[in-house]
């Protein structure tokens, strides 16, 4: 009998039935509408797509179902609700870090990634957190001072 | 700083953020039809048949023989067609689409349909062109005696590649022919250039179009003209479907290839030089166009106009050539002719300090123009010229000079370092006279009775913080909290034609409409009404009208000034090289929010590093983009330059709203030339073209 695929998506338990071959990526947009999760590139070169797997930052266009049985997902429909996300939140906005807002959400959550690992990160370790999200915008430099700040403000969190 | 400056949290930030935002590709697709576009594999060819294939139900073609209007798409010259007819002109050249509602479906039948072509000879090299889209001429002064006069004369040629915009949402469109009208709605800079287009190709008048501008994940240029493309196409498939929405979201390679680059270039500088100074400068510049004209000739004017660089150059002959060749047409991108030649006059100009023994900066700074000297069209540098204190910004930040020396007297090592800087210019708003005689901006104010304050334009914010910015003006100027004035995503039903969102023009010329607005409503303000104003676009009286035919004239009404240095540390035995840092001081005029100016700074200043070092983009030798993806085409992450700096210098300007002028385009236009002065420092010789890889670094070592 199939069961399908469970795993965790966003605190919640749930199913999916079909191809354990088929992105992670196109499951979450398409069969859950978490269209936060942006597609820019569907060959894990781009990071918009970015979405925690157990904790580790991922490319979800590289990530099979199949792997994804027993996980858990957090995309920004998750991260959003947490005060870890309230703090990094005013810290983009402060700098004004969104521009076009395409890399944003997978950028959000590369730096989460960071700051779980790393409470106080330098710079050079938020750079190399970031480095597989690219930003056609910013130059970066607003994005890595977001963290910085974060990292500053929401001292406890991480 | 003014008020004006300080930053506030952007409008759109929150929705962006937090992943509610709806670009095109998130509206939920039960009951749209997809489609997908075949192209012409060959680079020329005469389409001989599309052969017959049995369709699914449910499915359909468009071609050609579908377009109910004019088979052409509205540009400048309306020589693309929507979709081909006898021949095809590039590798790409849109032949027809399919059209249905299962995705997976739509990609196997378009990969199935066989079309027949007869191969025509091809012109893949621009140097082999001989079709000639515009040609340009102009000057001044009395270049032939300057030459004949001159102690020493200069020539070089200077060649540029390929840029892609790279935006991170690639282009995409969803359109519904419904009750007579067209709607449609996507990733756009320009709603009305989309809506004249479809019009014209549906055969439609203005009112049965509508045109809505989604939440745009970036453009730089690469969504000026390429949407009114696509749009055609996906109307015309519309039109035929039957009352669904027709879908067509482009996958990152289909985007990479087939959509416009920035144009590559050759130029050809010959400069006389007398009493240690230059007297005239005779240039010649060809961009690739690709194979139908689309932007060619207003990019190809503004890197004429820029062709002297920021140097008083008083005898002066510019032609420049748009050439047709049959790759993919080239069009907008972010500086619109300017990278280019500001590129090859940085590299003429430090080439000529080097053979005098003199450093280039004060060679540069020896020619610079000023307040009142004369353009390169025999206008009018009407406003101060902050250079010297800009260049003397970026000295400070940088170290240059004495870095400079350093370097100079380095001793050969495997590590060599070097450090440039380039000066430039980007003329703020459209060129000549296209305001006055082409876009006539219409702006408006709607108040409601509860006192909120909407803008009515068709800007398109981008990323680059328009709505912002604007909403920070009518606010100053009616004193409201900015929660009360509102600006939404254009809707042509909506709004009037404030012009496209392109040339920096956006907070410039239509953020100055604005305040004229709210000063006026104003004015006139009654609680508790529901009250509309409107203010047109009004040229300057100091300009000097612009004469196009004879480019003559003030070609802009003020310009966005910068000085920029990079330093980096070339590795001889790998070639490969990294950027140490790079300093900048860009002056825009009042940053009407100073976050946003300062994200666009050092953005495009990355844009433009990236355009001179890894973006290498070519075509294989039958004329196809080889590099159609982020594995092949290489922008700038957060780790290539770790060291960015950037300093505001403001140098008002009347006429923008508090003092602005053009932003967005300026950072990327001179990197280049600061990026490859300090490569030539560091490898001790010329270089004449862009992008310079690490096996370009290596092929000069091993020559030398």
């Amino acid at each position: 009998m199939d069961q399908g695929i469970e795993f965790q998506l966003n605190g919640e338990r749930v199913s999916y039935t079909g191809s354990a071959t088929t992105r992670l990526l196109d499951v979450l947009r398409d069969n859950f509408a978490l269209t936060g999760v942006k597609c820019g590139c569907k060959e894990g070169e781009c990071g918009a797509c970015s979405v925690l797997l157990d904790g580790k930052l991922v490319n979800s266009c590289m990530v099979a179902m199949g792997r994804v049985a027993g996980a858990s997902i957090v995309t920004i429909e998750g991260y959003s609700k947490t005060a870890r996300f309230a703090a990094l939140n005013a810290a983009y906005a402060a700098v004004s870090a969104v521009q076009c807002g395409f890399c944003t959400p997978g950028m959000i959550l590369a730096s989460e990634a960071i700051l779980a690992k790393t409470p106080h990160p330098t710079e050079e370790e938020i750079r190399a957190g970031i480095s597989g999200n690219l930003c056609r915008c910013t130059g970066y430099n607003a994005i890595v001072t977001a963290i910085q700040s974060a990292a500053k403000e929401g001292n406890g969190l991480w | 700083m003014k008020k004006i400056s300080k930053s506030v949290v952007k409008k759109d930030h929150q929705t962006k953020i937090d992943g509610t935002a709806w670009y095109v590709g998130d509206y939920p697709q039960a009951g749209m039809l997809h489609g997908r576009i075949v192209r012409s594999p060959h680079p020329h060819a005469r389409i001989i048949e599309i052969k017959p294939y049995a369709l699914p139900e449910g499915y359909f073609i468009v071609d050609h023989r579908d377009v109910p209007g004019i088979n052409e798409v509205h540009i400048v010259k309306d020589d693309t067609p929507v979709f081909a007819v006898e021949t095809v002109e590039y590798i790409g050249d849109p032949v027809l689409m399919v059209v249905g509602p299962d995705e997976n479906t739509v990609l196997r039948i378009a990969g199935e349909i066989e079309v027949v072509y007869e191969p025509l000879p091809a012109t893949l090299d621009v140097r082999d062109s001989i079709t000639t889209f515009f040609d340009y001429n102009f000057g001044k002064g009395d270049p032939d005696s300057a030459f004949a006069n001159a102690d020493k004369v200069y020539q070089e040629e200077f060649e540029t590649g390929y840029q892609e915009q790279a935006y991170l949402e690639t282009q995409g469109m969803i359109a519904t022919f419904a009750d007579g009208k067209l709607s449609i709605h996507g990733s756009m800079q320009c709603p009305y250039y989309v809506h004249g287009a479809i019009a014209k190709a549906l055969g439609l008048t203005p009112d049965r179009v509508r045109v809505v501008q989604d939440i745009t994940g970036g453009g730089f240029g690469g969504k000026e003209a390429y949407p009114s493309i696509l749009a055609c196409e996906v109307a015309v498939a519309a039109y035929h479907a039957g009352g669904k929405p027709v879908r067509v979201i482009f996958d990152r390679r289909e985007d990479m290839e087939f959509t416009s680059k920035r144009h590559p270039s050759l130029s050809t500088y010959r400069v006389a030089v007398k009493d240690r100074r230059v007297t005239a400068m005779d240039i010649d510049v060809i961009f690739n166009a690709g194979g139908y004209t689309t932007l060619s000739a207003v990019v190809l004017q503004r890197g004429l106009i820029a062709a002297p660089g920021v140097y008083n150059v008083e005898n002066l002959r510019v032609r420049g050539r748009a050439m047709k060749t049959n790759t993919v047409p080239n069009g907008a991108y972010r500086g619109f002719g300017g990278p280019q030649t500001f590129f090859a006059v940085e590299m003429m100009m430090n080439h000529i300090a080097r053979d005098l023994g003199e450093e280039p900066l004060p060679f540069k700074q020896r020619h610079l123009v000023k307040q009142g000297d004369a353009t390169s069209t025999g206008g009018i540098y009407h406003f101060p010229v902050p250079l010297p204190d800009m260049i003397a910004e970026v000295e400070q930040m940088s170290g240059y000079s004495q870095k400079r020396a350093t370097y100079n007297t380095a001793k050969p090592e495997r590590f060599q370092r070097g450090i440039g800087i380039s000066i430039w210019f980007h003329g703020a708003g459209f060129t000549g006279s296209g305001e006055r005689d082409h876009i006539k901006a219409v702006t408006r104010l709607h108040k409601t009775t509860s006192g909120y304050v909407e803008i009515l334009a068709s800007q398109s914010d981008i990323g680059q913080g328009i709505k912002t910015t604007l909403c920070k003006i009518v606010a100053n100027e009616l004193n409201l909290p900015l929660e009360r004035v509102t600006y939404n995503n254009p809707d042509t039903d909506r709004v009037p034609d404030s012009g496209p969102t392109v040339a920096s023009r956006s907070l410039m010329t239509v953020g100055e409409l604005l305040r004229r607005a709210a000063i006026h409503l104003r004015s006139e303000w009654k609680e508790g009404e529901d009250q509309t104003v409107e203010e047109r676009f009004v040229e300057p009286d100091f300009v000097i009208p612009f004469d196009i035919e004879k480019f003559q004239g003030d070609a802009y009404p003020t310009y966005a000034w910068a000085a920029s240095a990079v330093e980096v540390e070339v590795d001889t035995l790998t070639g490969v090289n990294k950027v140490l840092g790079a300093w900048a001081s860009f002056d825009v005029g009042t940053p009407i929010d100073y976050n946003i100016v300062v994200g666009q700074m050092e953005g495009g200043l990355m844009q433009g590093l990236g355009y001179a070092s890894m973006e290498q983009m070519a075509t294989d030798n039958n004329g196809r983009i080889r590099n159609n993806s982020f594995s092949d085409y290489l922008i700038p992450t957060s780790m290539d330059v770790p060291v960015l700096e950037v300093k505001m210098h403001v140098e008002e300007y009347p006429l923008g709203p508090y003092g602005a002028k053009g932003a967005g385009e300026l950072p990327l236009v001179g990197m280049p030339g600061a990026y490859m002065a300090a490569m030539e420092q560091a490898l001790n010789r010329k270089i004449q073209h862009i992008p310079f890889s690490a096996e370009d670094a290596l092929l000069g070592a091993t020559q030398e």
